[in-house]
């Protein structure tokens, strides 16, 4: 049984370590497949996360911070198209741009407001998103597997948990069951087409990454209004250029990029479970090498195993109309 | 009398400096081909743009059936009954011919009803033009001629009365262009108008019955097919009279130089694009490839000229193997040894565009003398003989210091064959001498390409344009899927002849 509730625990903090990379690779998956490069996936988690911890702290409700933290991701996701969509500058640099002013902007207005560099004062329990226990958990617990399943995996998860799993379905579906799906795949792939075709390109692109900027602000506010009960300086940690490699590794498909997430996720659990753990014949491994795992296996994955990760055809590419 | 279905009254359009249409007035009539002609550059798919919505006029007025509208987005155009087929399809690669054909025009925010009933019509509308065409298909997997059907039925379902095709069978075989022309006179019997863009003359005298001609992007005349003929339109489009036929003397064929055995290439996705080839080229002649686009040709190329790898066979020079799968000698030990190449991606390979003329014309010469000495370049060397060069072939406007992408094709072509003739090659390896390159060029190309061979060259000639190969060669061979599957003498081969070859049924 002891062997049964390991699994079970790991079970549960990969799906839990994985909801910001899932939210992250369904955000790029809309800007890039519409064409536009998003390397910002980073940059405005740790905004979001801000601007979240910060909302849910002076408002004292931390929808109204996600809300925040949606309206300034989306703002910032315009920000690039404005640069790289409307006026053609190169959609890698205006990424690197955002992430940069985002670690300096978050560090700087936290130590401007609350006189901490990077750190904003602590949720209290009204301010911030608590764990779910789904109906009948404690009651169904000791059943053997289905309690397992359903009190130790399925229950107990925060909110974003059960959004960003509820996600990939949705964004499969939108992206390959409508039109808007049709056309923002069509976007990506050849922009010329779409134009001919009587639909403005640089549309496309601006609604494309509106829904990114949505889609991205969940992941930042399940960090510091869920998982944690603030924001600390760069809380993201590159997640959102894990949550890219998991998109190019899913090839730019929201069922593989979920795996690849999951996969990320699990790697990242099973270091945190191995630290300090000895292993026979081996001994203790280094914490620096296990902490390393993930992105060792990033890559790894993307090097060795993606195989032709063909992306979309128009990616990087400014849309010129005319010469 | 009834009113012109598409009527242009002064259009004007600037990209820059560059107007590329001036005051263009033109009237196309309900129920007819018409033909619009003009050299590259001349102006034609940007007035065609513009009457698609794709590009807006900087003034004037457009008028379908009498009536005045304003363009403002393809969609205009499309719901006003316009359709365009363009030079390169505007088809998402890795999309069904269903998913094109529906795209913007789904009808429904979730895909249901509306698909099936969009399948049903065009399975319809396949039908009664023969089309031929699995709708589930990928179009990817299609070849050049069922994707430019493919466009057709785009537009067709989109409800275009106005059909403008351009430039549509450049990358066509003679009998897919065949097909084409039949689908397109049956679609004027039908009631519907053809505007067809093109620099070929024998297509205009072939299929259209009036006639447009463009030059430097003013419209310089209208006239009715039958009043007029090849020579006429030739001399309208140029703004001179122009050869269309190379004089060429008889053969004086020495011994081979130039062999190849059982040659086989991979390209750069591991593919293999030659296919156990062999060739001699003897000097004095000139040996044309034929082909459609992609059939090997491109890669034959590169490895003879040093640039790619040979996976199995050889070549000899001289008698001298110069290349096998081991090791081949690089493009400059070929160029001393007597050999040049014109490529034929003349701004990926040919030129580094953003140098200057001068310094294009040099490349490649550049750390030899008078050029350079001790690796510093003499300027005023290179000066005196870039003058010198580009008067003698002709590179307008003559001015060495000129950014080189500010050249026309034709001008930009000449550059790099002045560059390469230069040294007096025993062996030519030329390209798409003429891809992009206007009429009075072409006609400057051929004769230096002539030349060459009377002063005993030997010329190999890849060309996707049957008219240049059958004009120049001695002897055509023919490649499909990267085999060599005909050879002939040049004499009494027809276009037909080729075109089957070409198309691998023969």
């Amino acid at each position: 049984m002891e062997f049964l509730s390991d699994i079970a625990s790991l079970i549960n903090s990969t799906l839990r370590i994985s909801t910001p990379l899932v939210f992250a690779a369904m955000a790029g998956i809309f800007a890039e497949r519409s064409g536009v490069i998003d390397f910002s996936l980073e940059g405005k988690m740790l905004m979001a996360a801000f601007v979240a911890a910060v909302g849910s702290y002076y408002l004292g409700n931390p929808w109204l911070g996600l809300l925040l933290a949606i309206i300034v991701c989306v703002c910032l996701s315009m920000l690039h198209g404005f640069a790289s969509v409307t006026h053609k500058g190169d959609q890698v640099v205006s990424c690197v741009a955002i992430n940069i002013l985002i670690i300096g902007l978050t560090t700087a207005l936290a130590a401007a407001w609350f006189g901490q560099a990077g750190l904003t004062p602590t949720l209290n329990e009204d301010q911030r998103f608590l764990e779910i226990h789904l109906p009948f958990a404690d009651a169904l617990r000791d059943i053997p597997v289905i309690g397992t399943l359903y009190s130790d995996i399925l229950s107990g998860h925060y909110v974003f948990v059960y959004l960003a799993y509820l996600s990939v379905p949705l964004v499969f579906w939108i992206v390959f069951k409508t039109s808007f799906g049709l056309r923002l795949r069509a976007v990506g792939e050849n922009p010329s087409a779409v134009d001919t075709a009587g639909i403005n390109v640089f549309t496309m692109r601006y609604k494309a990454l509106a829904i990114n900027g949505v889609l991205i602000a969940f992941a930042g506010a399940h960090l510091s209004t869920a998982v944690n009960a603030n924001f600390f300086r760069e809380m993201s940690a590159g997640r959102g250029y894990l949550a890219l490699a998991a998109m190019i590794f899913g090839k730019w498909h929201p069922k593989t990029a979920l795996i690849a997430c999951l996969l990320f996720g699990f790697t990242d659990a099973l270091q945190i479970r191995l630290q300090g753990v000895e292993l026979p014949a081996i001994g203790e491994i280094p914490v620096q090498l296990i902490q390393a795992l993930p992105y060792i296996l990033t890559v790894v994955l993307l090097a060795g195993f993606v195989g032709k990760a063909i992306a979309p055809n128009a990616i990087g590419q400014p849309y010129i109309k005319e010469r | 009398m009834v009113s012109p279905i598409l009527e242009l009254t002064n259009i004007n359009k600037s990209f820059g400096h560059v107007q590329a249409n001036k005051n263009i007035n033109l009237k196309i009539n309900k129920g007819t081909i018409h033909g619009i002609i003009g050299e590259n550059g001349a102006g034609k798919s940007t007035l065609m743009s513009i009457v698609f919505g794709l590009y807006q006029a900087n003034s004037g007025s457009i008028k379908i059936n009498g009536k005045e509208i304003n363009l403002r987005s393809p969609r205009d155009s499309i719901i006003n009954g316009i359709g365009m087929v363009h030079q390169h399809f505007m088809l998402v690669e890795n999309f069904t011919v269903l998913e094109n054909i529906i795209l913007g025009f789904e009808g429904e925010t979730v895909f249901g009803e509306k698909l099936q009933k969009a399948k049903e019509d065009l399975e319809k509308l396949c039908q009664t033009y023969n089309f031929n065409i699995d709708l589930d298909a990928t179009i990817s997997d299609l070849s050049v001629g069922f994707r430019q059907r493919v466009e057709i039925l785009k537009s067709l379902y989109r409800g275009a009365e106005i059909l403008i095709l351009d430039e549509p069978t450049g990358v066509l075989t003679p009998q897919e262009v065949d097909e084409l022309f039949k689908i397109l006179r049956s679609l004027k019997d039908e009631g519907k108008t053809i505007v067809l863009i093109t620099h070929k003359l024998i297509e205009i005298m072939d299929l259209t019955s009036e006639v447009s001609v463009m030059r430097q992007g003013e419209m310089v005349g209208h006239t009715k097919t039958e009043d007029t003929s090849k020579e006429q339109l030739a001399e309208m489009m140029v703004g001179r009279s122009v050869l269309l036929r190379v004089d060429k003397k008889k053969i004086k064929k020495g011994e081979i130089i130039f062999k190849v055995n059982n040659l086989s290439v991979k390209d750069d996705l591991d593919v293999t694009r030659v296919k156990d080839v062999n060739l001699e080229i003897c000097s004095g002649e000139i040996l044309g490839i034929a082909g459609v686009t992609g059939n090997g040709q491109t890669e034959l190329l590169e490895a003879l000229s040093g640039i790619r790898k040979v996976e199995s066979g050889s070549i000899k020079l001289f008698g001298e193997k110069i290349s096998d799968q081991n090791n081949f000698l690089n493009p400059r030990m070929l160029k001393e040894k007597g050999l040049a190449h014109v490529p034929e991606d003349r701004q990926r390979m040919g030129l580094i565009s953003d140098f200057k003329a001068h310094e294009n014309l040099i490349f490649g010469y550049h750390d030899q003398e008078p050029y350079s000495k001790s690796a510093i370049l003499n300027n005023k060397e290179i000066t005196e003989y870039s003058n010198k060069v580009m008067q003698e072939y002709d590179v307008r406007p003559n001015s060495p210091n000129l950014i080189t992408s500010n050249f026309s094709g034709g001008n930009q072509q000449k550059i790099i064959l002045s560059r390469e003739l230069n040294e007096n090659p025993k062996v030519l390896l030329v390209g798409q001498p003429t891809r992009g390159v206007d009429i009075g060029a072409i006609e400057f190309i051929h004769q230096r390409l002539i030349d060459m061979r009377d002063k005993g060259a030997a010329i190999l000639l890849a060309s996707v344009e049957l008219d240049e190969i059958l004009s120049l060669s001695d002897r055509i061979i023919v490649m499909f899927d990267g085999k060599i599957v005909g050879e002939k003498e040049n004499k009494n081969v027809t276009d037909r002849e080729l075109g089957l070859l070409m198309a691998g049924v023969a």
